[in-house]
């Protein structure tokens, strides 16, 4: 499996740490207070970090910003959050969908405050955060409620609406397996906003179904390089905390 | 009605339905905004990946040629305009090719969702609505001026209804390009919102499916 370039086996890093893996939810989200700006990875169900979630929630903290694509359906998951009352403010761009119960109750009751982004804006506010832009202007809402109280500029004959950079205290990421310095490889469409968020925030902590050993994900294969996480949990260990 | 080569989005609702009329071994790639090119028609119950599914969160499957990517790779493609063509469903369509097809508020109680919406009207080429030709009230959608929120301004180039095929025609109208046999000028024009324009040269629909 290995590229031809690694030269020793992957059983000689065995011993390596970088201290990023962690084996229970409260050494994984070590330091998270109220207040926070967290980044959730996932879009629908999918690649969203149940048990990271599960386990803030657990933690009791009050007055979060999430920041997500969507605002979670049933109880599980960022519904869990808003449900519990942790959540002051959501920046989102598909709030409502089938079973957002929960989301809808809070809006209704005014207990959560949406800001509601469209998607691709949503996406690149994040990667601005990641790579140190402050703004960028968009065609994407011009003429549009979404772009109301916003700069608008003319660039080849059409209007741009200024937007600015979304950066998190904590990002919460799915990701299929890990190795110890925390690089990430994904399944399928679980990937969507999870290496986006990986950049943004001042802590990424990953959930994965497994850690491997060094060298055991070959270099092309790595979606998130370890340079951008933190501390890596596995869904088992989360579950059983 | 999918030129081949084309890269298309197909968006929620009525959009989607049209992957299960794709040939899975034509030319024509799907995008979802998820972080997919080459959706594919939806699984067989028994084979069904749970980690790879569309932008309406239902299972699909991957064709060929296919590939997964993350968000800023999908939003790349659509607001780069590499995607040919968005296939939206909408509310509203105006003879100046504005859209209104984002669902916002209801009454101070639910609350609005926007989606990639936006990202593709602004960011395609080509902006094709698919929808029917009045709502339920049995309003005409295609109108001089829309009057729900838009979702961009001058995009639309082609509209499908179960009426007609028609053509934006800023200041004017809208051109019809296809029809179908079961309607009058008149009667097709008493269900629409602006001015119809080359009724007489519009081809009629060779069949009218359901």
């Amino acid at each position: 499996m290995s590229a031809p370039y690694i030269t020793s086996s992957a059983s000689d890093f065995d011993e390596i740490g970088f201290g990023k893996i962690v084996s229970n939810a409260q050494l994984a989200l070590d330091g998270l207070c109220g207040g926070a700006t967290v980044l959730v990875g996932g879009f629908g169900d999918s690649g969203i970090p149940f048990g990271l979630l599960h386990a803030v929630r657990d933690l009791g903290l009050r007055e979060l910003t999430l920041v997500s694509i969507n605002a979670g359906s049933g109880l599980e998951g960022i519904a869990s959050l808003i449900a519990g009352g942790c959540v002051r403010r959501i920046v989102c761009s598909f709030p409502r969908t089938a079973g957002s119960v929960a989301f809808e109750a809070a809006y209704t009751e005014g207990t959560i405050e949406l800001e509601l982004v469209a998607m691709g804006t949503l996406v690149e506010r994040i990667r601005a955060g990641g790579n140190g832009t402050a703004a960028f202007y968009t065609r994407t809402a011009a003429d549009t409620l979404l772009a109301e109280a916003k700069e608008v500029r003319v660039f080849d004959g059409r209007p741009h609406v200024l937007e600015t950079a979304i950066r998190g205290d904590v990002a919460l990421i799915r990701a299929h397996k890990a190795d110890a310095f925390g690089n990430l490889v994904y399944r399928g469409t679980d990937r969507n906003l999870n290496p986006v968020v990986a950049k943004a925030a001042s802590r990424v902590i990953a959930e994965v179904d497994e850690v491997v050993p060094l060298g055991l994900i070959s270099p092309e294969e790595v979606v998130t390089p370890g340079v951008y996480v933190d501390r890596v949990i596995r869904s088992g260990d989360l579950h059983h905390s | 009605m999918l030129p081949p080569g084309a890269i298309v989005n197909l968006g929620r609702g009525l959009p989607v339905l049209v992957a299960d009329y794709t040939r899975p071994d034509g030319n024509v790639m799907l995008q979802s905004e998820n972080g997919l090119l080459g959706t594919g028609p939806r699984p067989e119950a028994e084979d069904t990946d749970p980690t790879v599914s569309n932008a309406s969160k239902e299972p699909v499957t991957l064709r060929p040629g296919g590939s997964v990517f993350d968000l800023a790779e999908s939003f790349d493609m659509i607001r780069g305009g590499h995607v040919d063509i968005a296939l939206l469903g909408a509310f509203q369509v105006s003879a100046d090719g504005d859209i209104a097809n984002w669902a916002t508020e209801i009454g101070g109680t639910l609350p609005p969702a926007v989606g990639g919406a936006m990202d593709l009207a602004s960011g395609c080429p080509e902006v094709w609505a698919l929808m029917s030709h009045c709502d339920r009230e049995g309003k005409p959608k295609l109108v001089e001026r829309c009057t729900l929120p838009l979702t961009a301004r001058g995009v639309v180039t082609r509209i499908f209804t179960d009426k007609g095929t028609f053509e934006p025609a800023p200041g004017a109208g809208f051109r019809v390009i296809e029809r179908t046999p079961a309607l009058s000028a008149g009667a097709l024009q008493s269900l629409t919102g602006a001015p119809l324009i080359a009724f007489d040269e519009a081809r009629t629909f060779a069949t009218l499916q359901a």
